[in-house]
């Protein structure tokens, strides 16, 4: 019987590379990145001290007026009055997640237009001068965790940012113009300008 | 749309085309079992297994032999992830404590990898133990992948022998794929994304104190092996929840190239190897110009959708510069979430790094498209190219209806059992996208788990069962599967693996056993335009005029809507 005499071969080679493929190339994996690449292998964390600031690759919710802030994000996590039910937690780390929102649903249009709202809102001296708004400041990202934001929307908040600091506008543009990633070879990927980075850079200008 | 962003369309396929010789005639080499330099390092490895497993690699199997070994092999993959998945709660390798995972999402999530679909209804940072990430799901995507693979190589076989009664061995075919191409492929790929940034730790996650004081608990593991895989497989099975669009699964703009690449890498790579083995790589060649006109197009008709801005936001006053850029990431921006989407989608690989739920109904439509042509436009690794024959078999069948003579594919004679196996396979995808996308549709379990009503809701059903049933895995995430659609997307990926692989060896059986006849002057070629232009007709007629109904009530009606702001 065919069915039978194959089992024997199915039974060992399902094993045997599932032992290679499934413990052996992950765990060497793991072993050769960790000596010769362990804070990229780690999460590529930052340190202060004893304190872990968090990770270059991921956003955090910054809120207060004088940080730069990232995009909106579409995080949950659960509630901490209520663990059994979620509630609207930005840039949680421990789930990633998307709006998925369509892009003809009203929850959407409502969404992006109080975002917008609040863009304005923080950012009076931008309206004043009547800069566009860019249109990654009041979406969100797919992965809720996004680090990035654009040239655009850096420059945006700017003059808030030298406001609420009391610092030259110019030192701040200057700042951004200098954190910016352009794309690689010219070409490849967006400019973008990391907001952690970014807001770490501006703590420092002041030490 | 950008100077840029053409650019690196352009860059892209320049890569894959240089890709596909070397790639080709090295697969060829090893599904050949001839000598390569790999086979000098890992040979002892791979006849140790076969000792090991009681077999002798050159001792070949019937099509029927080879498809029960598939099967077989397949039910032991199926029973060893589900349990793994069910009981990871009491299992090592768990730093967070997760439980084991409900019945149904566990056999969903086993056929969803077995049939390399990899299909999410779970969200990986918050279901999966580190010990089913590894040996349940990277198994899988490793071996998922090499049986694609191996039954490409046995329908080849199939078009090159002559009066033949196998097709060759399914454990070697396996074993070879896996040690000598996708193992050193995926550590080269590996340490390159760890390089770049991707995590691979056994640690459990890390609680930071963020610059505002608050706290942050960031979700870690050994992502890059896996990522490594997922994308060289077409597998597509993220180690996160977002996929691709998580900063740790792809961290730069460089690493998603370097994924795109590895997504096709193979597919491409495949069509090469074909030309090879029939003797004539300009046959190749000719499957990889109609697929990459495929791709072209559908490249093209995305990134222009997703380079406007939505025109419900921008008449909100929003600056529509950078684009839709609702559920996309910054440092991808329109033209790499655009190439990605294609990619992802005409492989039948399912990784994203864009929501496609968030793109434009135009943009959105594409992958959906792609998917309803049966992932052939390079395709699953294997299944790409063997899905294509099917189409090339219609074509031929077509061209001598044409001419009134019986249609011939590399010297072999199409007849009756061929086209009914055809068919047999190009059918039922459609049936059981359809059908089941009309039951979710009506009944209030199926309906239930649909994120937006209008003709959005219904993309987003049809999308979910035409990515299971074409074997993509990526979704219109909205959608929240509960046991129904766990259940029903399950079915939809067996039948889309297995009433394909079954007909195509039947049908590779059955041409091995034929003789080969000599071209003559009246034999319609295959490597040329005109095939390319017929082939590629076909594959669009079959898809389009199945699908188009579908199509009218789901993204066209919802962009009609849209241009006229209607909102859902």
């Amino acid at each position: 019987m065919t069915l039978i005499r194959q089992l024997r071969p199915a039974l060992v080679i399902f094993g045997l590379l599932s032992l290679l493929t499934g413990f052996l190339y992950p765990l060497s994996m793991t072993a050769i990145s960790s000596v010769l690449m362990p804070n990229k292998a780690a999460g590529s964390l930052i340190h202060d001290g004893k304190r872990t600031v968090g990770s270059v690759l991921i956003g955090q919710n910054f809120t207060q007026s004088r940080y730069f802030h990232g995009r909106p994000s579409a995080t949950i996590g659960a509630d901490p009055a209520d663990p059994t039910k979620s509630v609207p937690t930005p840039y949680n780390a421990a789930a990633s997640m998307a709006s998925n929102a369509s892009p003809t649903s009203k929850a959407l249009v409502e969404r992006v237009a109080a975002a917008l709202t609040q863009v304005r809102a923080e950012n009076p001296e931008a309206v004043a001068a009547d800069w566009p708004i860019p249109m990654d400041l009041v979406t969100t990202s797919a992965s809720g965790l996004d680090p990035d934001i654009s040239p655009q929307a850096a420059f945006f908040q700017v003059k808030r940012i030298a406001r609420v600091r009391n610092i030259p506008e110019e030192t701040v543009r200057q700042l951004v113009e200098h954190m910016i990633t352009h794309p690689l070879m010219g070409w490849l990927g967006e400019p973008h300008v990391n907001v952690l980075e970014l807001n770490m850079a501006l703590d420092a200008l002041h030490r | 749309m950008l100077f840029h962003g053409w650019v690196t369309i352009m860059a892209f396929f320049i890569c894959v085309v240089a890709m596909t010789r070397p790639l080709g005639g090295f697969l060829k080499r090893v599904l050949e079992g001839e000598q390569h330099v790999l086979g000098r390092i890992i040979g002892p490895v791979e006849r140790g297994i076969y000792r090991a497993a009681g077999i002798q690699e050159d001792r070949e199997q019937s099509w029927s032999q080879y498809a029960i070994a598939v099967i077989v092999f397949k039910v032991i993959c199926f029973i060893a992830v589900y349990t793994l998945l069910r009981f990871q709660g009491v299992l090592p390798l768990n730093p967070n404590g997760m439980r084991g995972v409900a019945p149904d999402l566990a056999y969903n999530t086993a056929i969803s990898f077995v049939t390399n679909t990899n299909w999410q209804s779970y969200a990986g940072e918050t279901t999966m133990s580190h010990l089913s990430q590894m040996l349940g799901l990277t198994v899988q995507n490793f071996v998922s992948a090499a049986a694609g693979i191996a039954i490409a190589a046995a329908v080849i076989r199939g078009f090159t022998r002559r009066s033949a009664a196998s097709i060759g061995n399914f454990w070697a075919d396996l074993v070879r794929t896996t040690l000598y191409v996708l193992l050193p492929i995926c550590v080269v790929l590996a340490l390159l994304f760890v390089l770049e940034g991707v995590p691979q730790t056994l640690l459990g996650s890390v609680t930071a104190s963020t610059l505002e004081g608050t706290r942050q608990t960031i979700a870690l593991g050994p992502v890059a092996s896996q990522e490594a895989i997922k994308m060289l497989g077409t597998n597509g099975g993220g180690f996160f929840n977002v996929n691709s669009a998580h900063p740790f699964e792809n961290p730069n703009a460089l690493t998603n190239f370097v994924q795109m690449l590895a997504i096709f890498a193979l597919g491409a790579g495949l069509t090469n190897m074909f030309g090879r083995m029939v003797g004539r790589e300009r046959q190749g060649w000719a499957i990889f110009s109609a697929m990459a006109a495929l791709f072209l197009v559908g490249t093209v008709v995305t990134y222009w959708s997703e380079a406007h801005a939505n025109p419900l936001l921008h008449a909100l006053g929003i600056d529509p510069s950078l684009g839709n850029m609702e559920g996309k990431e910054t440092r991808f921006g329109i033209v790499g979430s655009a190439l990605f989407a294609t990619v992802t989608t005409d492989a039948s690989c399912g990784a994203v790094n864009a929501m496609h739920e968030s793109f434009l109904p135009l943009g959105g439509m594409v992958p959906l498209v792609n998917m309803m042509l049966g992932e052939v436009i390079f395709g699953g690794v294997g299944s790409g190219l063997y899905g294509f024959l099917l189409f090339a078999i219609i074509a031929v069948f077509m061209a001598g209806l044409m001419v009134g003579r019986t249609p011939e594919y590399l010297g072999k004679k199409i007849e009756a059992r061929e086209i009914k196996m055809t068919m047999l396979a190009v059918l039922c995808l459609p049936l059981v996208m359809l059908g089941f996308t009309a039951l979710a549709v009506v009944v209030p379990s199926g309906l239930s788990a649909l994120s937006t009503s209008g003709p959005h809701g219904f993309t987003e059903a049809l999308y979910a069962y035409t990515s299971a049933a074409a074997n993509n895995g990526s979704a219109f995430a909205g959608l929240t599967a509960n046991p129904f659609w766990n259940v029903t997307l399950g079915i939809a990926m067996m039948v889309g693996r297995f009433f394909v692989i079954i007909p195509v060896l039947a049908i590779a059986g059955a041409m091995a056993a034929k003789k080969t006849a000599a071209p003559t002057p009246g034999t319609f070629p295959t490597d040329t335009g005109l095939f390319i232009a017929l082939v590629t007709g076909v594959i669009l007629i079959v898809g389009g005029l199945t699908f188009l109904p579908a199509l009218a009530l789901g993204p066209i009606v919802e962009h009609l809507a849209m241009l006229r702001g209607t909102l859902f």
